[in-house]
Protein backbone atom coordinates (compact mmCIF):
# COMPACT_ATOMS: atom_id res chain seq x y z
CA UNK A 1 0.00 0.00 0.00
CA UNK A 2 1.00 3.59 -0.91
CA UNK A 3 0.47 6.54 1.31
CA UNK A 4 1.41 10.24 1.30
CA UNK A 5 0.01 12.71 4.13
CA UNK A 6 0.29 16.14 3.43
CA UNK A 7 3.96 15.68 1.73
CA UNK A 8 6.56 18.39 0.97
CA UNK A 9 9.27 18.24 -1.11
CA UNK A 10 11.56 21.05 -1.36
CA UNK A 11 14.82 19.93 -3.70
CA UNK A 12 18.28 21.35 -1.86
CA UNK A 13 18.00 24.28 -4.62
CA UNK A 14 14.94 25.77 -3.19
CA UNK A 15 12.04 24.19 -5.65
CA UNK A 16 9.29 23.24 -4.12
CA UNK A 17 8.23 20.25 -5.90
CA UNK A 18 5.65 19.17 -3.98
CA UNK A 19 3.39 21.23 -1.54
CA UNK A 20 1.38 19.10 0.48
CA UNK A 21 0.41 15.69 -1.35
CA UNK A 22 -2.09 13.25 0.09
CA UNK A 23 -2.91 10.40 -1.33
CA UNK A 24 -3.75 7.06 -0.56
CA UNK A 25 -2.89 3.84 -3.58
CA UNK A 26 -4.54 0.74 -2.13
CA UNK A 27 -3.12 -2.78 -2.75
CA UNK A 28 -4.55 -3.54 -6.30
CA UNK A 29 -5.46 -0.62 -7.76
CA UNK A 30 -4.52 1.09 -11.05
CA UNK A 31 -3.56 4.42 -11.12
CA UNK A 32 -2.25 6.87 -13.26
CA UNK A 33 -0.59 10.07 -12.25
CA UNK A 34 -1.20 13.32 -14.57
CA UNK A 35 -0.29 16.83 -15.23
CA UNK A 36 2.15 19.03 -16.61
CA UNK A 37 5.26 19.16 -17.15
CA UNK A 38 6.75 20.21 -13.70
CA UNK A 39 4.12 19.70 -11.35
CA UNK A 40 5.92 16.94 -9.49
CA UNK A 41 4.94 13.54 -10.70
CA UNK A 42 8.49 11.48 -11.26
CA UNK A 43 9.12 13.84 -7.26
CA UNK A 44 6.45 11.54 -6.15
CA UNK A 45 7.48 8.40 -8.24
CA UNK A 46 10.91 8.71 -7.38
CA UNK A 47 9.92 9.13 -3.66
CA UNK A 48 7.93 5.73 -3.41
CA UNK A 49 11.63 4.19 -4.33
CA UNK A 50 13.08 6.41 -1.75
CA UNK A 51 15.36 8.08 -4.25
CA UNK A 52 14.41 11.04 -2.66
CA UNK A 53 12.57 11.34 0.64
CA UNK A 54 10.25 14.17 1.56
CA UNK A 55 11.10 17.21 3.33
CA UNK A 56 7.83 16.98 5.77
CA UNK A 57 4.57 14.83 6.15
CA UNK A 58 4.53 11.04 5.88
CA UNK A 59 5.11 8.74 2.88
CA UNK A 60 4.38 4.87 3.33
CA UNK A 61 5.42 2.49 0.99
CA UNK A 62 4.58 -1.08 1.44
CA UNK A 63 5.03 -0.70 4.89
CA UNK A 64 8.59 1.06 4.94
CA UNK A 65 8.10 4.76 6.16
CA UNK A 66 9.91 6.40 3.35
CA UNK A 67 10.60 9.81 5.49
CA UNK A 68 12.90 7.54 8.15
CA UNK A 69 14.03 4.61 6.40
CA UNK A 70 17.65 3.85 6.94
CA UNK A 71 20.15 3.65 3.98
CA UNK A 72 20.72 -0.31 4.43
CA UNK A 73 16.83 -0.77 4.05
CA UNK A 74 16.32 0.93 0.99
CA UNK A 75 17.14 -2.27 -0.77
CA UNK A 76 14.31 -4.28 0.45
CA UNK A 77 11.40 -1.49 0.05
CA UNK A 78 12.90 -1.56 -3.31
CA UNK A 79 12.39 -5.47 -3.86
CA UNK A 80 9.01 -4.52 -3.30
CA UNK A 81 8.71 -2.60 -6.19
CA UNK A 82 9.08 -2.60 -9.75
CA UNK A 83 10.26 -0.04 -12.01
CA UNK A 84 9.87 1.09 -15.52
CA UNK A 85 11.66 3.80 -17.08
CA UNK A 86 10.77 5.89 -20.21
CA UNK A 87 14.11 5.27 -21.64
CA UNK A 88 14.14 1.65 -21.10
CA UNK A 89 16.92 1.04 -19.26
CA UNK A 90 18.55 -1.99 -20.30
CA UNK A 91 21.90 -2.88 -20.58
CA UNK A 92 23.17 -3.38 -24.26
CA UNK A 93 25.51 -6.08 -23.80
CA UNK A 94 23.20 -8.29 -22.36
CA UNK A 95 20.68 -10.50 -24.20
CA UNK A 96 17.06 -10.48 -23.30
CA UNK A 97 17.20 -13.06 -20.87
CA UNK A 98 20.21 -11.60 -19.12
CA UNK A 99 18.73 -8.49 -18.60
CA UNK A 100 16.12 -10.10 -16.87
CA UNK A 101 18.06 -12.80 -15.09
CA UNK A 102 20.77 -10.05 -13.87
CA UNK A 103 18.25 -8.57 -11.31
CA UNK A 104 17.09 -11.86 -9.94
CA UNK A 105 20.67 -12.76 -9.56
CA UNK A 106 21.16 -9.06 -7.90
CA UNK A 107 18.70 -10.78 -4.93
CA UNK A 108 20.43 -13.64 -4.53
CA UNK A 109 18.03 -15.72 -6.12
CA UNK A 110 19.10 -19.34 -7.15
CA UNK A 111 19.84 -20.45 -10.47
CA UNK A 112 17.20 -22.49 -10.54
CA UNK A 113 14.63 -19.67 -9.50
CA UNK A 114 15.78 -17.95 -12.29
CA UNK A 115 16.17 -20.50 -14.42
CA UNK A 116 11.90 -21.31 -13.96
CA UNK A 117 11.02 -17.19 -13.18
CA UNK A 118 12.56 -15.59 -16.45
CA UNK A 119 11.03 -17.62 -19.17
CA UNK A 120 7.50 -16.97 -17.40
CA UNK A 121 7.82 -13.35 -17.02
CA UNK A 122 8.95 -12.91 -20.76
CA UNK A 123 6.58 -15.25 -21.67
CA UNK A 124 3.89 -12.87 -19.79
CA UNK A 125 4.98 -10.09 -21.67
CA UNK A 126 4.84 -11.60 -24.93
CA UNK A 127 8.29 -11.77 -25.66
CA UNK A 128 9.69 -14.89 -24.66
CA UNK A 129 10.65 -16.02 -28.81
CA UNK A 130 13.33 -13.21 -27.99
CA UNK A 131 15.16 -13.78 -25.26
CA UNK A 132 18.39 -14.27 -27.04
CA UNK A 133 18.42 -10.95 -28.64
CA UNK A 134 20.12 -8.06 -27.40
CA UNK A 135 18.06 -5.02 -27.02
CA UNK A 136 19.88 -3.02 -29.62
CA UNK A 137 18.32 -5.49 -32.06
CA UNK A 138 14.66 -5.27 -30.18
CA UNK A 139 11.60 -2.55 -31.26
CA UNK A 140 11.23 0.25 -28.53
CA UNK A 141 8.11 -1.69 -27.79
CA UNK A 142 9.82 -4.76 -27.23
CA UNK A 143 12.52 -3.15 -25.33
CA UNK A 144 9.80 -1.60 -23.07
CA UNK A 145 8.35 -5.16 -22.60
CA UNK A 146 11.43 -6.66 -21.17
CA UNK A 147 11.86 -4.04 -18.97
CA UNK A 148 8.49 -4.51 -17.82
CA UNK A 149 9.22 -8.13 -17.30
CA UNK A 150 12.19 -7.38 -15.31
CA UNK A 151 10.42 -4.98 -13.18
CA UNK A 152 8.15 -7.88 -12.79
CA UNK A 153 10.49 -10.98 -12.39
CA UNK A 154 11.33 -10.30 -8.36
CA UNK A 155 7.42 -10.68 -7.83
CA UNK A 156 6.96 -6.74 -6.63
CA UNK A 157 3.72 -6.03 -5.01
CA UNK A 158 3.83 -2.76 -6.69
CA UNK A 159 5.00 -1.56 -10.13
CA UNK A 160 5.95 2.54 -10.96
CA UNK A 161 6.36 3.59 -14.40
CA UNK A 162 7.40 7.04 -15.07
CA UNK A 163 6.17 7.86 -18.64
CA UNK A 164 6.76 4.21 -20.02
CA UNK A 165 5.11 5.37 -23.21
CA UNK A 166 7.04 8.30 -23.53
CA UNK A 167 8.98 6.52 -26.23
CA UNK A 168 6.50 4.44 -28.24
CA UNK A 169 3.74 5.00 -31.14
CA UNK A 170 -0.04 5.34 -30.28
CA UNK A 171 -0.14 1.92 -31.04
CA UNK A 172 2.43 0.85 -28.98
CA UNK A 173 1.73 2.54 -26.02
CA UNK A 174 -1.70 1.13 -26.43
CA UNK A 175 -0.46 -2.67 -25.57
CA UNK A 176 1.94 -2.06 -23.47
CA UNK A 177 -0.69 -0.21 -21.08
CA UNK A 178 -2.68 -3.50 -22.00
CA UNK A 179 0.19 -5.53 -20.89
CA UNK A 180 0.24 -3.25 -17.14
CA UNK A 181 -3.54 -3.46 -17.06
CA UNK A 182 -2.83 -7.56 -17.29
CA UNK A 183 -0.61 -7.50 -14.65
CA UNK A 184 -2.79 -5.29 -12.47
CA UNK A 185 -5.26 -7.81 -13.07
CA UNK A 186 -3.02 -10.46 -11.58
CA UNK A 187 -2.11 -8.55 -8.74
CA UNK A 188 -0.32 -6.33 -8.77
CA UNK A 189 -0.46 -2.73 -7.80
CA UNK A 190 0.41 -0.46 -11.02
CA UNK A 191 1.30 3.47 -11.00
CA UNK A 192 1.88 5.10 -14.10
CA UNK A 193 2.82 8.56 -14.48
CA UNK A 194 1.81 9.43 -18.68
CA UNK A 195 0.81 12.66 -20.22
CA UNK A 196 -1.30 10.66 -22.96
CA UNK A 197 -4.66 12.28 -22.61
CA UNK A 198 -5.82 9.71 -25.09
CA UNK A 199 -4.18 6.80 -23.74
CA UNK A 200 -5.37 7.79 -20.27
CA UNK A 201 -9.18 8.43 -21.52
CA UNK A 202 -9.25 4.56 -23.71
CA UNK A 203 -8.21 2.69 -19.76
CA UNK A 204 -11.18 3.49 -17.42
CA UNK A 205 -8.97 3.89 -14.13
CA UNK A 206 -8.04 6.26 -11.04
CA UNK A 207 -7.09 8.67 -12.62
CA UNK A 208 -4.90 11.94 -10.05
CA UNK A 209 -4.10 14.93 -11.59
CA UNK A 210 -1.33 17.23 -10.13
CA UNK A 211 -0.43 20.25 -10.49
CA UNK A 212 1.56 22.81 -9.33
CA UNK A 213 3.09 20.38 -6.08
CA UNK A 214 -0.65 19.31 -5.41
CA UNK A 215 -3.26 17.09 -6.43
CA UNK A 216 -5.94 18.78 -7.80
CA UNK A 217 -8.35 15.80 -8.73
CA UNK A 218 -8.47 12.59 -8.01
CA UNK A 219 -11.44 10.42 -10.01
CA UNK A 220 -11.87 6.86 -10.66
CA UNK A 221 -13.01 6.02 -13.79
CA UNK A 222 -11.73 8.81 -14.51
CA UNK A 223 -10.40 10.90 -17.45
CA UNK A 224 -8.35 13.68 -17.67
CA UNK A 225 -9.77 16.58 -15.83
CA UNK A 226 -11.03 19.79 -17.41
CA UNK A 227 -8.57 21.51 -16.61
CA UNK A 228 -5.87 19.63 -17.86
CA UNK A 229 -7.67 19.75 -21.48
CA UNK A 230 -6.83 23.60 -20.78
CA UNK A 231 -3.24 22.50 -20.79
CA UNK A 232 -3.27 20.32 -23.77
CA UNK A 233 -5.68 23.11 -25.61
CA UNK A 234 -2.46 25.91 -25.25
CA UNK A 235 0.25 24.15 -26.16
CA UNK A 236 2.69 23.49 -22.77
CA UNK A 237 2.20 20.00 -23.97
CA UNK A 238 1.81 18.51 -27.32
CA UNK A 239 0.73 15.15 -28.56
CA UNK B 1 23.32 -12.24 -0.09
CA UNK B 2 22.51 -15.83 -1.63
CA UNK B 3 24.81 -19.08 -1.58
CA UNK B 4 24.48 -18.79 -5.18
CA UNK B 5 26.38 -16.20 -5.45
CA UNK B 6 29.64 -17.13 -5.13
CA UNK B 7 30.10 -17.86 -8.93
CA UNK B 8 28.63 -14.63 -10.21
CA UNK B 9 30.71 -12.83 -8.12
CA UNK B 10 33.94 -14.51 -9.18
CA UNK B 11 32.91 -14.75 -12.42
CA UNK B 12 32.11 -10.60 -12.58
CA UNK B 13 35.45 -9.92 -11.04
CA UNK B 14 37.74 -11.58 -13.05
CA UNK B 15 35.64 -11.08 -16.58
CA UNK B 16 36.55 -7.41 -16.13
CA UNK B 17 39.75 -8.24 -15.53
CA UNK B 18 39.92 -9.59 -18.73
CA UNK B 19 37.77 -6.88 -20.57
CA UNK B 20 40.30 -4.09 -19.25
CA UNK B 21 42.79 -6.40 -19.83
CA UNK B 22 45.75 -4.14 -20.89
CA UNK B 23 44.91 -1.67 -17.84
CA UNK B 24 45.18 -4.90 -15.69
CA UNK B 25 48.11 -5.90 -17.30
CA UNK B 26 49.77 -2.39 -17.14
CA UNK B 27 48.42 -2.56 -13.23
CA UNK B 28 49.51 -5.55 -11.83
CA UNK B 29 53.24 -4.74 -13.59
CA UNK B 30 53.36 -1.20 -11.79
CA UNK B 31 52.05 -2.73 -8.64
CA UNK B 32 54.54 -6.08 -8.91
CA UNK B 33 57.57 -3.45 -9.39
CA UNK B 34 56.33 -1.33 -6.23
CA UNK B 35 56.33 -4.40 -4.23
CA UNK B 36 59.39 -5.63 -5.89
CA UNK B 37 61.33 -2.55 -5.11
CA UNK B 38 59.84 -2.32 -1.44
CA UNK B 39 60.78 -5.88 -1.19
CA UNK B 40 64.40 -5.37 -2.26
CA UNK B 41 64.88 -3.07 0.75
CA UNK B 42 63.64 -5.25 2.95
CA UNK B 43 65.77 -7.90 2.10
CA UNK B 44 69.03 -5.80 2.55
CA UNK B 45 67.72 -4.66 5.58
CA UNK B 46 67.37 -8.11 6.63
CA UNK B 47 70.36 -9.28 6.06
CA UNK B 48 71.61 -6.25 7.46
CA UNK B 49 70.21 -7.23 10.42
CA UNK B 50 71.28 -10.85 10.64
CA UNK B 51 75.10 -9.91 9.67
CA UNK B 52 74.47 -7.58 13.24
CA UNK B 53 73.24 -10.07 14.79
CA UNK B 54 75.99 -12.61 13.60
CA UNK B 55 78.62 -9.88 14.60
CA UNK B 56 77.22 -8.95 17.84
CA UNK B 57 77.32 -12.42 19.11
CA UNK B 58 81.08 -12.95 18.75
CA UNK B 59 82.72 -12.66 21.68
CA UNK B 60 86.25 -12.67 19.91
CA UNK B 61 88.75 -9.71 20.10
CA UNK B 62 91.87 -10.38 18.06
CA UNK B 63 94.91 -8.04 19.04
CA UNK B 64 98.02 -8.39 17.22
CA UNK B 65 101.49 -7.95 19.01
CA UNK B 66 104.12 -5.12 18.20
CA UNK B 67 106.32 -6.37 15.63
CA UNK B 68 109.59 -5.30 17.89
CA UNK B 69 108.56 -8.11 20.23
CA UNK B 70 109.94 -11.66 19.66
CA UNK B 71 107.99 -14.52 20.06
CA UNK B 72 108.99 -15.54 23.47
CA UNK B 73 108.00 -12.14 24.07
CA UNK B 74 105.01 -12.35 22.81
CA UNK B 75 104.42 -15.70 24.18
CA UNK B 76 105.05 -14.28 27.32
CA UNK B 77 101.96 -11.89 27.57
CA UNK B 78 99.65 -14.47 28.30
CA UNK B 79 99.10 -14.79 31.88
CA UNK B 80 98.91 -10.76 31.81
CA UNK B 81 96.08 -10.85 29.22
CA UNK B 82 94.37 -13.66 30.89
CA UNK B 83 94.34 -11.78 34.30
CA UNK B 84 92.16 -8.87 32.75
CA UNK B 85 88.16 -8.78 33.74
CA UNK B 86 85.78 -10.36 31.42
CA UNK B 87 88.80 -12.21 29.46
CA UNK B 88 88.08 -16.12 29.67
CA UNK B 89 90.11 -18.05 27.15
CA UNK B 90 93.39 -16.54 25.75
CA UNK B 91 94.67 -18.64 21.75
CA UNK B 92 98.18 -17.46 21.09
CA UNK B 93 98.09 -17.35 16.89
CA UNK B 94 101.40 -16.99 15.61
CA UNK B 95 101.68 -15.12 12.52
CA UNK B 96 102.50 -18.29 10.43
CA UNK B 97 99.06 -19.79 11.58
CA UNK B 98 97.59 -16.59 10.33
CA UNK B 99 99.28 -16.78 7.19
CA UNK B 100 98.26 -20.27 6.00
CA UNK B 101 94.95 -19.22 7.35
CA UNK B 102 95.20 -16.31 4.88
CA UNK B 103 96.07 -18.56 2.09
CA UNK B 104 93.25 -21.28 3.12
CA UNK B 105 90.49 -18.34 1.93
CA UNK B 106 92.76 -17.37 -1.28
CA UNK B 107 92.37 -20.58 -2.42
CA UNK B 108 93.79 -21.06 -5.78
CA UNK B 109 95.26 -17.69 -5.75
CA UNK B 110 97.32 -18.62 -2.98
CA UNK B 111 100.30 -19.51 -5.48
CA UNK B 112 100.94 -16.35 -5.60
CA UNK B 113 101.36 -15.18 -2.26
CA UNK B 114 103.45 -18.66 -1.67
CA UNK B 115 106.78 -16.41 -1.89
CA UNK B 116 105.87 -14.26 0.80
CA UNK B 117 105.92 -17.15 3.25
CA UNK B 118 110.00 -16.40 4.10
CA UNK B 119 108.75 -12.41 4.20
CA UNK B 120 105.59 -12.91 6.31
CA UNK B 121 103.92 -9.49 6.47
CA UNK B 122 101.66 -10.27 9.38
CA UNK B 123 102.19 -10.41 13.21
CA UNK B 124 101.84 -12.42 16.26
CA UNK B 125 98.16 -12.45 17.37
CA UNK B 126 95.53 -13.61 20.23
CA UNK B 127 92.53 -14.73 19.86
CA UNK B 128 90.91 -13.34 22.95
CA UNK B 129 87.53 -14.49 23.98
CA UNK B 130 85.39 -12.28 26.29
CA UNK B 131 82.75 -13.47 28.75
CA UNK B 132 80.15 -10.97 28.65
CA UNK B 133 79.75 -9.68 25.07
CA UNK B 134 77.91 -6.41 26.18
CA UNK B 135 81.49 -5.50 28.10
CA UNK B 136 83.06 -5.53 25.08
CA UNK B 137 84.41 -1.50 24.93
CA UNK B 138 85.90 -1.96 28.53
CA UNK B 139 87.52 -5.28 27.46
CA UNK B 140 88.89 -3.52 24.01
CA UNK B 141 90.24 -0.91 26.75
CA UNK B 142 91.84 -2.77 29.15
CA UNK B 143 93.65 -4.95 26.53
CA UNK B 144 95.48 -1.87 24.62
CA UNK B 145 96.68 -0.58 27.88
CA UNK B 146 98.61 -3.49 27.43
CA UNK B 147 102.13 -3.25 26.74
CA UNK B 148 102.98 -4.90 23.57
CA UNK B 149 99.19 -4.84 22.08
CA UNK B 150 99.89 -3.08 18.99
CA UNK B 151 96.33 -3.12 17.78
CA UNK B 152 93.09 -4.68 18.50
CA UNK B 153 90.37 -5.83 16.38
CA UNK B 154 86.82 -6.97 16.44
CA UNK B 155 84.02 -6.92 15.02
CA UNK B 156 81.98 -4.03 17.16
CA UNK B 157 83.21 -1.23 15.19
CA UNK B 158 82.44 -3.17 11.67
CA UNK B 159 78.74 -3.77 13.36
CA UNK B 160 77.98 -0.20 14.26
CA UNK B 161 78.83 1.26 11.16
CA UNK B 162 76.09 -1.62 10.20
CA UNK B 163 73.88 -0.54 12.31
CA UNK B 164 73.97 3.15 11.02
CA UNK B 165 73.50 1.90 7.44
CA UNK B 166 70.52 -0.53 8.61
CA UNK B 167 69.07 2.76 10.34
CA UNK B 168 69.55 4.20 6.91
CA UNK B 169 67.90 1.23 4.88
CA UNK B 170 65.24 1.68 7.38
CA UNK B 171 64.12 4.90 6.85
CA UNK B 172 64.24 4.58 3.05
CA UNK B 173 62.13 1.10 3.18
CA UNK B 174 59.32 2.66 5.36
CA UNK B 175 59.26 5.77 3.14
CA UNK B 176 59.32 3.46 -0.09
CA UNK B 177 56.20 1.69 1.87
CA UNK B 178 54.38 4.48 2.18
CA UNK B 179 55.09 6.07 -1.01
CA UNK B 180 54.62 2.88 -3.46
CA UNK B 181 51.87 1.59 -1.11
CA UNK B 182 50.06 5.11 -1.78
CA UNK B 183 50.82 4.85 -5.87
CA UNK B 184 49.84 0.86 -5.85
CA UNK B 185 46.24 1.47 -4.12
CA UNK B 186 45.82 4.66 -6.29
CA UNK B 187 46.47 2.06 -9.20
CA UNK B 188 44.32 -0.44 -8.27
CA UNK B 189 41.01 2.30 -7.05
CA UNK B 190 41.42 3.34 -10.90
CA UNK B 191 41.41 0.44 -12.40
CA UNK B 192 38.09 -0.40 -10.11
CA UNK B 193 37.42 3.48 -10.99
CA UNK B 194 36.83 2.26 -14.80
CA UNK B 195 35.56 -1.29 -14.58
CA UNK B 196 32.49 0.10 -12.16
CA UNK B 197 32.12 3.34 -14.50
CA UNK B 198 31.95 0.89 -17.63
CA UNK B 199 29.44 -0.61 -15.27
CA UNK B 200 27.46 1.91 -13.80
CA UNK B 201 24.39 1.29 -15.94
CA UNK B 202 24.24 -2.10 -14.29
CA UNK B 203 25.08 -0.90 -11.74
CA UNK B 204 22.01 1.62 -11.07
CA UNK B 205 19.99 -0.93 -12.19
CA UNK B 206 21.09 -3.41 -9.38
CA UNK B 207 20.40 -0.32 -7.01
CA UNK B 208 16.90 -0.16 -8.25
CA UNK B 209 16.03 -3.74 -8.18
CA UNK B 210 17.28 -3.83 -4.19
CA UNK B 211 20.59 -5.25 -4.64
CA UNK B 212 22.59 -4.23 -1.42
CA UNK B 213 25.86 -2.19 -1.50
CA UNK B 214 27.56 -5.12 -0.36
CA UNK B 215 26.52 -7.46 -2.95
CA UNK B 216 27.15 -4.64 -5.79
CA UNK B 217 30.53 -4.10 -3.77
CA UNK B 218 31.89 -8.00 -4.15
CA UNK B 219 32.74 -8.19 -7.93
CA UNK B 220 35.11 -5.08 -7.46
CA UNK B 221 36.51 -5.96 -4.71
CA UNK B 222 37.41 -9.19 -5.89
CA UNK B 223 38.45 -7.64 -9.34
CA UNK B 224 40.82 -5.31 -6.44
CA UNK B 225 41.92 -8.04 -4.94
CA UNK B 226 42.94 -10.35 -7.91
CA UNK B 227 44.66 -7.77 -9.20
CA UNK B 228 47.03 -7.80 -6.14
CA UNK B 229 47.62 -10.97 -5.43
CA UNK B 230 48.91 -11.23 -8.97
CA UNK B 231 51.14 -8.54 -8.16
CA UNK B 232 52.05 -10.32 -5.53
CA UNK B 233 52.98 -13.36 -6.83
CA UNK B 234 55.08 -11.71 -9.84
CA UNK B 235 56.74 -9.31 -7.23
CA UNK B 236 57.55 -13.00 -5.67
CA UNK B 237 59.32 -14.56 -8.84
CA UNK B 238 60.92 -11.07 -9.43
CA UNK B 239 62.02 -10.78 -6.03
CA UNK B 240 63.74 -14.30 -6.16
CA UNK B 241 65.73 -13.51 -9.62
CA UNK B 242 66.85 -10.22 -7.88
CA UNK B 243 68.04 -11.81 -5.32
CA UNK B 244 69.59 -14.42 -6.86
CA UNK B 245 71.54 -12.04 -9.21
CA UNK B 246 72.59 -9.73 -5.81
CA UNK B 247 74.23 -12.70 -4.10
CA UNK B 248 75.37 -14.33 -6.98
CA UNK B 249 76.03 -11.29 -8.90
CA UNK B 250 76.49 -8.56 -7.19
CA UNK B 251 77.79 -9.56 -3.97
CA UNK B 252 80.40 -12.19 -5.22
CA UNK B 253 83.22 -9.84 -5.66
CA UNK B 254 82.99 -8.97 -2.08
CA UNK B 255 82.37 -11.73 0.00
CA UNK B 256 83.28 -10.48 2.95
CA UNK B 257 80.30 -12.01 4.71
CA UNK B 258 76.91 -14.22 2.92
CA UNK B 259 74.05 -13.23 2.98
CA UNK B 260 70.94 -15.22 3.90
CA UNK B 261 69.87 -17.69 1.28
CA UNK B 262 66.60 -17.12 -0.84
CA UNK B 263 65.28 -20.45 0.30
CA UNK B 264 65.29 -19.35 4.18
CA UNK B 265 63.03 -16.78 3.87
CA UNK B 266 60.74 -17.63 0.62
CA UNK B 267 57.63 -18.57 2.14
CA UNK B 268 57.01 -15.60 4.43
CA UNK B 269 58.30 -13.05 1.39
CA UNK B 270 55.89 -14.71 -0.19
CA UNK B 271 53.16 -14.64 2.82
CA UNK B 272 54.06 -11.00 3.27
CA UNK B 273 54.03 -10.21 -0.48
CA UNK B 274 50.40 -11.87 -0.14
CA UNK B 275 48.91 -10.01 2.44
CA UNK B 276 50.47 -6.71 1.23
CA UNK B 277 48.75 -7.73 -2.51
CA UNK B 278 45.37 -8.21 -0.49
CA UNK B 279 45.97 -5.21 1.57
CA UNK B 280 46.44 -3.18 -1.36
CA UNK B 281 43.04 -5.19 -3.59
CA UNK B 282 40.93 -4.49 -0.40
CA UNK B 283 42.27 -0.66 -0.07
CA UNK B 284 42.16 -0.08 -3.60
CA UNK B 285 38.88 -0.95 -4.50
CA UNK B 286 37.02 0.28 -0.89
CA UNK B 287 38.26 3.55 -1.98
CA UNK B 288 36.89 3.81 -5.21
CA UNK B 289 34.03 1.99 -3.95
CA UNK B 290 32.32 4.00 -1.48
CA UNK B 291 32.94 6.90 -3.64
CA UNK B 292 30.81 5.29 -6.50
CA UNK B 293 27.92 3.98 -4.30
CA UNK B 294 26.84 6.64 -2.35
CA UNK B 295 22.93 7.94 -2.66
N1 LIG C 1 16.86 16.92 -8.51
C1 LIG C 1 16.21 18.07 -8.58
N2 LIG C 1 16.73 19.18 -8.06
C2 LIG C 1 16.10 20.34 -8.10
N3 LIG C 1 14.89 20.52 -8.65
C3 LIG C 1 14.29 19.45 -9.18
C4 LIG C 1 14.91 18.17 -9.16
N4 LIG C 1 14.09 17.28 -9.76
C5 LIG C 1 13.00 17.97 -10.13
N5 LIG C 1 13.10 19.27 -9.78
C6 LIG C 1 12.11 20.31 -9.95
O1 LIG C 1 10.95 19.92 -9.24
C7 LIG C 1 9.79 20.21 -9.97
C8 LIG C 1 8.99 18.97 -10.21
O2 LIG C 1 9.75 18.11 -11.02
P1 LIG C 1 9.25 16.68 -11.51
O3 LIG C 1 10.36 16.03 -12.20
O4 LIG C 1 8.66 15.97 -10.35
O5 LIG C 1 8.13 17.09 -12.54
P2 LIG C 1 7.26 16.18 -13.52
O6 LIG C 1 5.87 16.39 -13.14
O7 LIG C 1 7.76 14.80 -13.52
O8 LIG C 1 7.56 16.86 -14.93
P3 LIG C 1 7.66 16.18 -16.36
O9 LIG C 1 6.26 15.92 -16.80
O10 LIG C 1 8.31 17.21 -17.22
O11 LIG C 1 8.47 14.93 -16.24
C9 LIG C 1 10.26 20.88 -11.27
O12 LIG C 1 10.19 22.27 -11.10
C10 LIG C 1 11.69 20.45 -11.40
O13 LIG C 1 12.44 21.42 -12.06
MG1 LIG D 1 8.70 13.53 -14.92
Amino acid sequence: MVKLLDTYKTYDNGTKALKGVTLTIEDGEFVFIVGPSGSGKSTIIKMLAAEVRPTSGKVMVNGFNIGAIRQREIPYLRRTIGVVFQDFRLIENKSVHENVAFVMRAVGASPRAIKKRVPYVLDLVGILHKSRRLPGELSGGEQQRVAIARALVNNPSLIIADEPTGNLDPARSFELMTLLEKINMLGTTVVVVTHEKELVNQFEKRVVTIDGGIVISDKTGGYYSERMNLYYGNGQIQH
Amino acid sequence: MGKYSIRYFLHEGLHSIVVHGFMSFAAVTVIAACLLIIGTFSLVAYNIDVLIDSLEAQNEIAIYIDESYTREQALALEAQLRSIDNVSDVIFVSKEELFDDYLETLGEDAVIMEDLRDDNPLRDSYRIIMKDVSLHAETVEALEQVAGVAETNSQKELSDRLLQIRQVVNAVSYTLIALLGAISVFIISNVVRLAMFARREEISIMKMVGATNGFIRVPFVIEGVALGLMAAVVAFFAQWGVYRYIVSGLMQGIAMFDMVPFDAFALPLLGALILAGLGLGVGGSVLTIRRFLKV
